[in-house]
Formats: structure tokens, sequence, C-alpha cells
């Protein structure tokens, strides 16, 4: 059996096959307790976990603070307006404030890419990544493997297509790392200018054409049009994405039978996705956000028991 | 004061000079070179299994002063670059303020001299305060002694100002040193657009935002003439672009640093800042078509874009932190690497160090013809060494070569007859 030994989550792209089938097996075994009427088990009581957001979130940071809770952690939420940087702290001295006061796993979402990895090089408690600008998702990346894993009974040589914004998405990221590790054919799918320049080197296969991603597919996984990162010029209209990417039951019509849909959420119902889609029998996007909690709480739970040990080896060896 | 380097191997391009050979400096200037020459009270300098060669000159570096002396200054600058070998700097003109009048060229000057330690070149912007739209008073700058103008850092987006830049300071014979770079191709980007930056969700600089650039300018020297010198080479087909340029004789020169032919962008996958700088480390071909310019010459000379940061800005965020690295210290181990890989010949390195930025710049440097001042650079071409953060004579420590190991470096730097640098401590002798 594989051991988690990592101190932090920061990216599926640097974990082995074997350490995600851990987290995913993990996050099993955690799943049931959300199901009881009394869901609350002693497992990291004691610990504290700080989930620290320099950006709006509410799934995700619910998510986390319910799995922390359900694991008896202590869980606090600081929500930050706008960077630090702005107001003469660095995010490092930050990190570092919120170190001292002894807590034990810093929950970040951030909009830079790399800043998990910054503070994960600098503090000794463990970081997991909720999100860092436009590179990865891990726990994003994490739930939808169990989603897909929990339907279809595996991974191997599924299908799955990825459509929408690929150039900024870090969910469209993490799910790929996860996906291709784990054995299945990733297509990427997008207008041209949502794709990203070295796409074809990424281990998928691109196209703009969305009818060629939904054939023969097994899963799709509609990404969320971020309005914000658009920059003005990548796409005319959402009138127009709407015409050639939206999602629509008429274009399922081609579609496996046994296809499931997933969104990371939040939708934009008619843009992205049909709400017939939405809401069909194809889609497992609610089931996305239950294993979320079951997937935070196996990683809340593998990079505590990895620093406890870390420390204990520390500590003999003093 | 007299000096007898003795026994070194004495390579100067623009004599044909590359001989094992005694070389005499009396009262500042090269005096005579020969077989044995008798050091008749003269300092002997054993340079047996070194080089001997003109000193080297750095046409691109930032000293930061006046305004952020917390990263650089002219005396701490000038001390990493005589550590480094060189015997002259160009500093680019974006401080605060911007060196863009009489008193700020004059300020760098007088500053330098009482650093004295190194030969200080002031570069001047081309527009007032480098806002890219009105020219400075380019005529006064030129008698105040710059001998360069550039808004390095910041590209000139407007087209009609550069064509007229170019028509003016061709009066004073004076060089534009371009950044290339299209603003709005840039717009936001951090890294080079590519495989790398699409992993790391990084946004990416096209290589294309230089190419179109360096089009433009050779379209506009086609046009009306005027000296154009293009910094920090990064790209392929801008190269390309300007070997067809020089192909046709047109005033065009250009450089590279050595940390664009030395590193790719895949070094950016740790997300750390001392690997971000502007333009950004790029392709393997990218790489290799640099190496093969600066054989065929393509690529004029080489110099650092020393960018001196200070840990609290660079040690945050990437997409936060400036960009630019420091490079004097560094520069000839890495250089030197082309000659141990067979890619340049020692003169041919010597050319890209010395002779081409004292030539392209009118500079009556880069030689060890008898007359000439003595700035002169030993350089002990084999001696393995590492690239060490506490070492640095710059105030800033940002290289992403800390840790490397390099074969070779200088061993003394001599300027206008002074003895500034030996075995790595600067001296300043009289």
């Amino acid at each position: 059996m594989t051991q988690w030994t990592r101190k932090d989550l920061l990216a599926l792209e640097e974990l082995s096959e074997k350490e995600i089938r851990l987290v995913l097996e993990t996050a099993y075994s955690f799943k049931e307790i959300s199901a009881r009427p009394i869901k609350k088990v002693p497992t990291l009581r004691g610990k504290t976990v700080v989930n620290l957001f320099f950006e709006p979130s509410t799934r995700t940071r619910v998510s986390f603070e319910l799995a922390a809770k359900r694991l008896s952690a202590d869980a606090m939420n600081i929500a930050v307006q706008d960077s630090s940087l702005s107001k003469g702290e660095t995010l490092k001295d930050m990190a570092r404030n919120i170190e001292a006061m002894k807590v034990d796993i810093l929950v970040m979402r951030h909009p830079s890419p790399g800043s998990c990895h910054l503070l994960a090089r600098s503090l000794k408690i463990a970081v997991v990544n909720a999100g860092d600008g436009s590179h990865e998702h891990p726990t994003q990346g994490l739930l939808d493997l169990m989603t897909i894993q929990e339907k279809k009974g595996k991974l191997e040589g599924l299908k799955v297509s990825i459509i929408g914004d690929i150039l900024h998405s870090r969910v469209a990221r993490s799910n790929l790392w996860g996906l291709v590790k784990l054995g299945a054919q990733v297509t990427l799918c997008g207008p041209k200018t949502l794709l990203p320049v070295a796409c074809e080197r990424l281990n998928a296969r691109t196209t703009c054409d969305l009818e060629e991603a939904i054939e023969g597919a097994d899963v799709l996984n509609i990404l969320r049009v971020q309005l914000e990162r658009q920059h003005g010029c990548l796409f005319p209209s959402i009138r127009e994405y709407a015409q050639k990417f939206c999602v629509t039951p008429e274009r399922l019509r081609k579609a496996k039978k046994d296809l499931l849909i997933l969104h990371p959420g939040p939708m934009n119902r008619g843009v992205e996705i049909a709400p017939e889609v939405a809401d069909g029998p194809h889609s497992v996007i609610l089931d996305q956000v239950t294993h979320g909690i079951a997937v935070r709480m196996a990683v809340l739970f593998l990079v505590s028991q990895a620093n406890s040990i870390r420390k204990e080896r520390h500590e003999v060896s003093v | 004061m007299k000096f007898l380097f003795k026994g070194g191997r004495v390579i100067d391009p623009k004599n044909k000079r590359d001989e094992r050979c005694d070389l005499l400096v009396d009262r500042g200037k090269i005096a005579q070179l020969g077989k044995n020459i008798s050091s008749n009270g003269a300092q002997v300098i054993d340079a047996e299994g070194g080089w001997v060669v003109p000193g080297l000159i750095d046409m691109h570096v930032h000293f930061r002063q006046p305004g952020r002396e917390d990263k650089e200054t002219i005396l701490s600058g000038s001390r990493a670059a005589v550590k480094g070998g060189f015997t002259s700097v160009l500093p680019m003109a974006n401080t605060e303020p911007v060196v863009d009048n009489r008193g700020a060229v004059e300020f760098l000057l007088a500053e330098a001299k009482r650093v004295n330690l190194v030969n200080v070149f002031p570069v001047a912007a081309v527009t007032k305060a480098l806002q890219g739209e009105e020219l400075s008073e380019i005529g006064e700058l030129a008698d105040a002694g710059c001998v360069a103008l550039s808004d390095d850092g910041k590209p000139i987006h407007n087209a009609k100002l550069m064509r007229h830049a170019l028509e003016y300071a061709s009066m004073f014979g004076l060089p534009i040193i371009a950044h290339e770079q299209d603003p709005t191709l840039f717009e936001g980007g951090v890294m080079h657009e590519g495989y790398t930056s699409a992993v790391l969700g990084l946004r990416g600089i096209p290589s294309v935002c230089e190419s179109i650039m360096v089009a433009r300018d050779i379209e506009l020297v086609k046009f009306v003439g005027g000296k154009l010198h293009i910094a920090h080479v990064s790209h392929a087909r801008s190269i390309e672009l300007i070997r067809e340029a020089k192909r046709h004789g047109l005033p065009i020169t250009c450089e590279t640093a050595p940390h664009y032919f030395s590193l790719t962008d895949q070094s950016v996958s740790r997300f750390d800042a001392n690997f971000k700088m502007n333009p950004p480390l790029r392709s393997e071909e990218d790489v290799e078509a640099i190496k093969k310019a600066l054989k065929d010459g393509t690529i004029d000379c080489i110099a650092t874009d020393h960018a001196p940061h200070t840990e609290q800005e660079k040690d945050v965020e990437f997409d936060g932190a400036p960009f630019g690295i420091i490079g004097l210290e560094s520069s000839l181990g890495l250089c030197l690497s082309l000659v141990h890989a067979g890619v340049l010949t020692p003169t041919e390195l010597v050319t890209r160090m010395s002779l081409a930025p004292a030539t392209l710049l009118g500079l009556p440097k880069g030689t060890l013809s008898v007359g000439a001042d003595a700035d002169i650079t030993v350089i002990d071409p084999d001696a393995p060494w590492t690239v060490r953060s506490e070492e640095f004579e710059s105030k800033s420590k940002n290289s992403p070569f800390v840790g490397w190991t390099l074969k070779g470096r200088a061993k003394l730097t001599m300027v206008g007859g002074r003895l500034v640098m030996r075995d790595g401590k600067i001296t300043k002798s009289e």
C-alpha cells in the first residue's frame, strides 16, 4: 500500500498515479461519514485548519470548512479582498504570521499561479492548494475523478472531453493530469483563442468542434466561462459563445447513452450548459459537490498524518 | 606606473593577434607587445596559462542610481563589473529620475569618477521620462556625454516617434538601442508562451511580440536610415530578420544576454522569480538559433542586461515579481561555456564581449593596440568555480545561476592602467 508522504498538496501534475489512487481510496472511506445522522469523527481533533481565500468562493470554501469540521478540526476562514501586496505586507509574511499562531494546515486560494508553491517552500505547516490562478485546482480534479470512477467503475480507457476556456482553467489542468495518469483519454475543446498554444503537447486531443468532442465521449466536463478573464478580445460575445459551445439537448442527440455531464460550478445556465442538460439524467453535478467534501476530508487527513509522522521522526532524530 | 603581463596568451581580435607574448603597460596606455620584454622597473604580472584580452564591455546594465540605491549603486555595480572582468559599462536610463537631461548624465559621470573603478558610458532616454511621447533633448544629451539612446524597459510603441528618433539621433551619430516588444501582444505576460506556460497557467509572452517590432524597426531604418541596435534578442525569428537586414547592408546591430543561451522557459517550472526576465527565457529552438547567430556574427555582442532587484521584491508570487536578473559576475563564466563547448573560438568570444560593442558604439576601446587605453582583462579559462549568492559584489542577489559550477572567470581587471581587481579582490591601486 502506498503511503502519503507529502507535506502539501499543490498540484496533480506532481503526483504519481499511486498517490492519486490513495487519495481516492481514502475519500471513499470518508464519504460515508457525511451520510450519518451525526456527521463527525474525531480524526483531526485539536488540529487547526485556516482557509485563506484571496478570491471569492462559496463552494470550495464551504466544502473545505465542512471537511475540516466533520473531522473535528477547528476551521476558520480568512477572506482577503485584494492581494495583501497592495497593503504592503507580502503573502509570505502574512502566511508566516498564520503559521506562528500554530495552525496545522493552510488551505489557500490565490489568483497567482504558483503562490501555493511559494508558501509551501517557506512554511513548515501543510499547504493545500484550493486554486492558484489558472494553474491548478487539485481537489476539484480529485473530486471529478472520484465522481467519474464511482459512476463508471473505472477511469482506464474512458473518453473524457473537457469543454470551454481551457487557457484560463485551473480545473482543466488538474483534470487533465489526473485523467491522463489514471489512463483516461482526454479531449480538450474550446474556441481556438481559449486553447493554449502548445496544447498539442499536453497528452490530449484538441478540437474546436463541439460535435467532435461530444461524439464517442463517456464524460463531458463543461467549464464555466470566466467572463472576468476574457480581456476583451478572446471571443466576440456571450451570445456567440452559447451558439457555438453551449452543450444543449440537441447537441447531445448523437452522444453515448450513458454519458456523464460534469460541471465544476458555478454554472452560467444557457451559456456553456443548457438548463435541461444541467438538470438532466446525464448530470452528476451535485454528486461532484458531495464528493468534494469526501475528497477534502481525505486530503486534510493525509497531509496531517504525513506531517505528524514527519514531526515524530524529527523528534526521534533530535 | 608600469605593468608587465608575462607569458599570457594575448588575444586581440582587432589586430588579429592570438599568441603567447608579453604586454607592457606604461602610464595608462598599452606601450609594447612582444616576446621576452624585460621588466625594467615594471610590476610583473604572471599571466602564464591565462588569456590577456582587451577589457570586457557590457553595453547593457542597470545601476539603479539615482532612485533605487537599495538595489544597486554606481559603486556596487562598478564593483560587480570589475569582479566579472568588465572595464566599461553602459548604464540604462530608466532610473528615478530618468536620465533624460544634462544634469542626470553629468551626475552619472561625476559619480562614476568618484567611484573610479570602471568606465561608465551613460545611455540617455530617447523620450522624456520614457513616456514614449516626446523626444528628449538629444542634442544636449550628446553634448553632456551620453553614447547611445534607449527607452530600455519601455518599448517605443509609436512608429512615427521611432522614425523621428532614428532620424534625429543620426545627426549626432548616436545609436538607438531598442527594446523590441509589441505592448499589445505582450499585455500582462510573465513568461514565454509555450508548453511550460500552458502547464503552469502563467500568462504567456508570445515570441512574435519581439519579432514583429524587430521587423517594424528594420523597415524604419530602411526608410529613414539612422543607427539601430537591438537589445537582448531572445527569439529565432528576430535573428532571421536581422540576418537578412544585415545582408542588405543596413546599419543594424544587436546583442543577446548569457541567460538566453544558457536557459529555456522550462526552468520557470518551480515558479522561481529569479527566472523571470523580459524578454523571457524562450525555447530550445531559440537557444540554438542564438548560439548559431553568435557564431556567424549576426548577433554582434553579448551584454548582460544586469537588472538588480531586492530579495523581498523577487521572493513573491511569480506574476507579481519584477522582471530581470543580475548578470555581471556570472556572464564571463557562462560565455566561456560556449568556448568549452566548441561553439565560439576564443577570438570570437573576445570580439562579442569587447571589440564589437566598442566598434558599434564608436568607443576607443576593445583593443590592445599600442597607444590604446590599458583596459585589460586576464581570464583564467579553465578554473572551475561555483556561483554563490554571498560572494556577489552586487547589492542584489537575483541570479538564476546561484549554485552553478562554471569553468573559467576573470583573474584580473585593469582599467586605464590601474589594477582594480585581482583574484576576486577589488584592489584599486593608483
